[in-house]
């Protein structure tokens, strides 16, 4: 098999903090393999780096097979770079021709502030995963498979919904850096499957209230679907706004008990 | 044992403390899928209103008496079981509250999204689904606006009409006020750019309505865009059609 080899420019983002105003930075990558991924391509510069005794490039990554959703990275204007479903961690210099010049900047919006280069800190979707993102499981012993029966069409759209990662891409792609896609994804994933009705409303309540603590509103756009590396649907925001409707009614009436 | 029941916090330990409460529709608009209800609401009202604002002009092709006796007709809505213009005047009550809540919603829905990416991107961005119509909604609104306020002084006050032949605007003579109006090409113009502003806004917003109000089912998903997309054309077709007869002649007085 023949390799190709590359010569890229980069303009990276380097940001020395928090409150650093930050700049672009460019570097020149000469002959690299078209097999490389892109990360591996940040390694391969960041190792230059450290040798010239400069700062290596601060940057998210972990299990580098597209399901952490650690790996982050604003390419070319576009999250996870040019190709669609594919995490940056899965995407390889073979998307890129020859000579060609990659921005690379972090994700941006004020719930993801920059921690150092392009690393962002995401602990706002930890906050709304933890106001709703759960069941009521029993303890004990682990009850039988199968003992609560799933339609398999629910179970494939929950699935589905439940394939969402968090990275945060949905987020960086939103002209409104709206999480609309995210928190509509943990609701779906949860709210469709038996085992999840208990919370259903309080979830969609709790998780949309979260949610508007940190993020921009949906404007419908369809930037996050296209950049989930998952290809989550807009049909999840769609059910997160009817199940939000649904709960400020259901849970109104519970309280009015009080 | 009847013991009243105490009052309890949330059984799970990570469940958020309970908000202190509004009244239901405060509280609902009090988040941004809230406002978004309040869009969606306001704009099918609002779409509504261009639709049947549309028809009743077609009459216009049917000659002046027509047209004059039809606004004579919006203002006896009702009468004589309810008092002459009182239920045009609650048409108008209620078309204004639903704009006023449409721009509010709008408002404060852009200052938060602003507020949510204070810095923003520093490279150029590659948009994938964004269309023209939804990435230029603000510009379209404002700019529909702004084509409400001028066609009001134009057609209902006659500020900025050009003065009737007995050098006295009357309201009641629609179908020449119309003429008038159009047979001055920069208003004729801005009428048809302003339309088709508002064609754009409608393809995205009529479309969007679906969404924000959760109305999402895969067996009639494919013709929510269709639906948008042929509701915009219809108004727009119909609308645009006015100054055009007008300049060309077909409508005159």
């Amino acid at each position: 098999m023949t390799r190709t080899v590359k010569n890229l420019t980069l303009k990276v983002w380097r940001q020395n903090g928090p409150d650093d105003k930050g700049h672009f930075e460019t570097h020149v990558i000469d002959s690299i393999t078209d097999e490389a991924s892109f990360l591996e391509m940040l390694d391969v510069l960041n190792e230059r780096l450290i040798d010239e005794n400069k700062e290596a490039i601060v940057f998210d990554h972990d299990c580098r097979e597209g399901i952490c959703g650690t790996c982050s990275l604003m390419i070319n204007g576009q999250a996870h770079g040019p190709q669609r479903a594919t995490t940056t961690c899965q995407l390889h210099l073979r998307s890129f021709n020859d000579n060609d010049t990659i921005v690379i900047e972090p994700w941006r919006a004020s719930a993801f502030p920059i921690i150092k280069d392009l690393m962002v800190d995401r602990a706002a979707f930890d906050r709304i995963v933890e106001s709703g993102g759960f069941i009521t499981s029993p303890t004990g012993g682990a009850p039988d498979a199968n003992l609560i029966p799933v339609p398999k069409p629910v179970a494939d759209a929950a699935m589905d919904a439940a394939a969402c990662i968090g990275c945060g891409a949905c987020v960086a792609a939103c002209p409104n850096s709206a999480a609309n896609l995210f928190v509509g994804a943990k609701i779906t994933h949860l709210n469709l499957l038996p085992q999840g009705q208990a919370e259903r409303y309080k979830r969609a309540e709790a998780m949309v209230d979260e949610m508007d603590e940190h993020f921009g509103s949906c404007t419908n756009h369809g930037e996050c679907s296209a950049a989930c590396p998952k290809e989550i649907s807009l049909d999840v925001i769609a059910l997160m706004n009817k199940d939000y409707r649904s709960a400020k009614f259901k849970n109104r009436k519970q309280l009015s008990r009080k | 044992m009847s013991t009243a029941t105490p009052s309890r916090q949330p059984v799970t330990g990570t469940a958020a403390a309970p908000r202190t409460r509004r009244p239901l529709l405060l509280d609902l608009y009090g988040t941004a899928v809230g406002k978004k209800y309040a869009m969606a609401i306001s704009g099918i009202a609002l779409m509504g209103f261009v639709l049947f604002h549309m028809i009743g002009n077609t009459k216009m092709y049917l000659g002046a008496v027509e047209l004059n006796e039809y606004a004579e007709f919006l203002k006896k809505l009702l009468y004589p079981l309810a008092p002459k213009e009182s239920v045009l005047w609650i048409l108008r009550a209620g078309l204004l509250g639903m704009l006023a809540l449409h721009l509010h919603a709008a408002w404060s829905l852009t200052v938060l999204n602003r507020h949510a990416r204070s810095v923003r991107y520093q490279s150029a961005r590659d948009y994938q689904e964004a269309s023209l119509a939804s990435r230029s909604m603000r510009l379209s609104g404002i700019v529909v606006l702004l084509f409400i306020v001028w066609h009001l002084l134009d057609l209902t006050f006659g500020v900025v009409n050009t003065v009737g032949a007995d050098g006295e605007f009357v309201r009641s003579e629609v179908y020449a006020n119309v003429v008038r109006s159009f047979e001055r090409w920069p208003v004729a113009l801005f009428y048809v750019v302003a339309n088709l502003l508002l064609g754009l806004h409608l393809t995205h917003g009529a479309w969007s309505i679906f969404q924000s109000l959760g109305w999402n089912n895969p067996r009639f998903n494919a013709w929510r865009t269709a639906f948008a997309r042929g509701f915009a054309a219809v108004v727009v077709i119909g609308n645009i059609s006015f100054p055009i007869a007008v300049t060309i002649g077909i409508v005159s007085v």
